[in-house]
């Protein structure tokens, strides 16, 4: 075959990943995730000012792969750890990378009192509704009839009580100018999840406020689902608890 | 013979298998493989008609396509 | 510049603030409350920021950002909020972030919570006690150099009595010797240089730089405070040479003690005082040697007897170590209680020496 003309479009990795190979787990949706927010940071110029602070969870081996500034620190704390680093370099870009565990479980009174007092930084909670890098357990963002380790018979209001909307939360509060709700499973909801990502960055960094940006993310093995049902099940049913899109743009 | 307007490279030893990319493809030209690479996954495989579209790139939690267009569509 | 008449929590924030603290994160709890509302007066004007934080986990987690940062930093609390806060201590003892922990404790009834820790992982602290504001101000300097030097979190076991009366203290900048740049600081202006930093008490660094890995990176560490442990002992020995009886206290309960000494000295009564300055490392070997020709050690402290369990582990069964204080607790629960008076702990140390037959 002769030699034919062609250009790249698209190359596999971000051009702030230093390496693909992670050990997540098949069909997992932080590695999408991870790509898209790095390609944000590159994109939007921050990558000499953008310092990240990631808690506890499967998505912690960002700190590994990514050449940006990181602390990795204390489940649920980053956005308190996030705090300290932006009260010293208000011109940094600062952002915490986090799980619904680490934000809805360990995490809700950081992330709250942080988006009360306009800190101005970005907060992205990539939401699968399980403790994944323990095997699976609920978390308090587990939507009603969710299978889990510890809610075998699926999530029931009952005995468990309801999840925690966090992004509704954050938006509730006046320090938050930007809040919004993207997924990552299918190739549009992506490029969605990525605009979100870039703008919440933008606006942190130009002193606007606390911005917020949710992902829902696949975790067959925490669903006990085969890899290629994970997208399916996140648009059934956790987009039905968790709406997809902008929740604040903006003072209100 | 089938319009082309592109391919990719696939890292098919890096692949986990999760077939994301099979439902992603717009045109549906990625196919499971039969054999299994080194981890003792299947892997994608690329048949012709691709559109340089890059959704099985976009979607891949394993990073393994490198997706590219051609100067000029062709027939394979 | 000219001595000052300062409140000890005025003091301390005022020395922080000359040693470049320019960090401060805190939630309200007596007698810690002073301190926070000092920094909360003076920072802004130093071109620093003192957060009023919304819990204690936030607050040092606050500081551990900052430290981490390249800032000096400062949290603190004391009891209940010290013991929210160990969790992080811990964490930037093993992740190698400086910060100063400010503990103005009710009371001596939280010794073990400041030298054993009640974090994760092997891990010390460096904790400092001073008997009053003078030597607070001189050991707030003091902790951010030593934070600094060895990249951890350092406290100071300061009180009621630290934070509450008022002294007059020279106030300029003590210099500790040079220390080496913080280039490990997160500022973000590595990203996309293939030279970007990590902190991570794992330190498993980065694809193309591996870190050395929790194992060997915690060996290190261990390794660090046993260094520590031999160069940074503190104490104050007073009349030890020739003493029959070694009174042993701490803190603010130092100068009651010396009081006694010169008291009984003049009775012509062979007493000596030792006042371990640094909590830990514990000045082991100092206090070995003060005892040497004792007969007897007491150990006067404001608890049900904690620092005695150090004691015994530095005299070893030579002589033998009797416990002086007890819990003692006024009506406010701020101060020491009715035990931190000179007569009583003068009639105590006489009753003991009474007691031993001498000679």
């Amino acid at each position: 075959m002769t030699e034919v003309a062609q250009k790249k479009v698209a190359s596999a990795l971000a051009p702030l990943q230093l390496s693909g190979e992670h050990h997540l787990c098949p069909g997992c949706g932080h590695p999408v995730a991870w790509r898209i927010l790095l390609e944000a940071i590159s994109e939007l110029g921050l990558e000499q000012r953008a310092i990240g602070v990631v808690g506890h969870g499967c998505y912690t081996n960002i700190v590994q792969l990514a050449d940006i500034d990181f602390l990795q620190c204390l489940h649920g704390r980053a956005p308190a750890v996030a705090t300290g680093v932006k009260r010293v370099h208000p011109d940094a870009a600062v952002f915490t990378l986090q799980g619904d565990g680490d934000v809805a479980s360990e995490g809700l009174a950081e992330v709250l009192h942080t988006a009360a007092r306009a800190e101005r930084i970005t907060t992205i909670m990539l939401n699968n509704g399980v403790f994944g890098d323990t095997g699976g357990q609920m978390t308090a963002a587990s939507v009603v009839g969710q299978r889990t380790k510890t809610s075998l018979d699926g999530r029931d209001a009952e005995t468990h009580g309801h999840p925690v909307p966090v992004a509704e939360l954050v938006a509730a509060l006046a320090g938050s100018a930007y809040v919004a709700r993207g997924s990552v499973n299918n190739a549009g909801s992506i490029a969605k999840s990525k605009r979100y990502l870039k703008r919440a960055l933008e606006l942190s960094a130009a002193g606007a406020g606390f911005t917020f940006v949710e992902i829902l993310t696949m975790c067959p093995t925490g669903w006990f689902l085969p890899t290629a049902e994970g997208p399916g099940y996140l648009e059934g049913t956790f987009e039905q608890t968790y709406p997809l899109g902008v929740l604040k743009d903006g003072p209100r | 013979m089938t319009l082309t307007r592109g391919t990719v490279e696939i890292d098919t030893e890096r692949c986990k298998g999760c077939e994301l990319c099979i439902a992603a493809c717009r045109p549906g030209v990625l196919v499971m493989s039969e054999e299994t690479n080194h981890q003792g996954y299947r892997f994608p495989l690329l048949e012709p008609g691709c559109t340089a579209c890059r959704a099985c790139r976009d979607v891949c939690p394993d990073y393994c396509f490198e997706v590219f267009r051609f100067d000029q569509a062709m027939e394979v | 510049m000219p001595a000052q008449l300062l409140q000890g929590s005025d003091a301390v924030a005022r020395s922080a603030i000359e040693a470049g603290c320019r960090f401060f994160a805190g939630y309200p709890m007596l007698p810690f409350t002073d301190l926070l509302e000092a920094m909360a007066r003076l920072m802004p004007g130093a071109g620093g920021v003192c957060m009023n934080a919304e819990t204690e986990i936030e607050a040092v987690n606050m500081a551990l950002g900052a430290g981490a940062a390249g800032a000096r930093a400062a949290t603190g609390s004391c009891g209940q909020g010290i013991a929210l806060m160990q969790e992080a201590i811990a964490e930037a003892a093993l992740n190698e972030v400086p910060f100063v922990v400010f503990n103005m404790a009710r009371g001596q009834q939280d010794y073990f919570q400041a030298t054993r820790g009640g974090g994760w992982g092997d891990y010390r602290t460096i904790c400092l006690a001073p008997k009053d504001v003078n030597e607070a101000v001189e050991h707030t300097q003091l902790l951010f150099h030593l934070a600094d030097l060895y990249r951890a979190p350092v406290m100071m076991y300061g009180d009621y009595l630290i934070g509450h009366t008022y002294m007059s203290v020279d106030m300029q900048r003590r210099d500790y010797g040079p220390l080496p740049p913080k280039d490990w600081a997160l500022d973000g202006r590595r990203g996309g240089t293939g030279a970007s930093r990590q902190i991570w008490t794992w330190a498993m660094g980065k694809a193309n730089d591996p870190g050395p890995g929790p194992d060997l990176h915690w060996q290190r560490i261990a390794a660090k405070f046993e260094d520590v442990a031999r160069a940074e002992q503190r104490w104050e020995s007073e009349l030890c040479d020739d003493a029959d009886t070694v009174v042993v206290s701490f803190g603010s309960a130092g100068p009651f003690v010396s009081q006694v000494v010169a008291e009984l000295r003049a009775d012509g009564l062979r007493v000596g005082a030792f006042r371990p300055v640094s909590l830990w490392p514990f000045p082991e070997t100092a206090l070995a040697e003060a005892c040497a020709s004792a007969r007897q050690v007491l150990v006067f402290e404001v608890n049900a007897g904690q620092m005695i369990d150090d004691v015994r582990l530095s005299v070893g069964h030579r002589v033998p170590v009797r416990p002086l204080g007890r819990v003692s607790i006024d009506f406010s629960g701020m101060r020491q209680g009715e035990i931190l008076t000179v007569p009583w702990i003068r009639e105590r140390v006489r009753a003991a020496m009474n007691e031993t037959v001498m000679g």
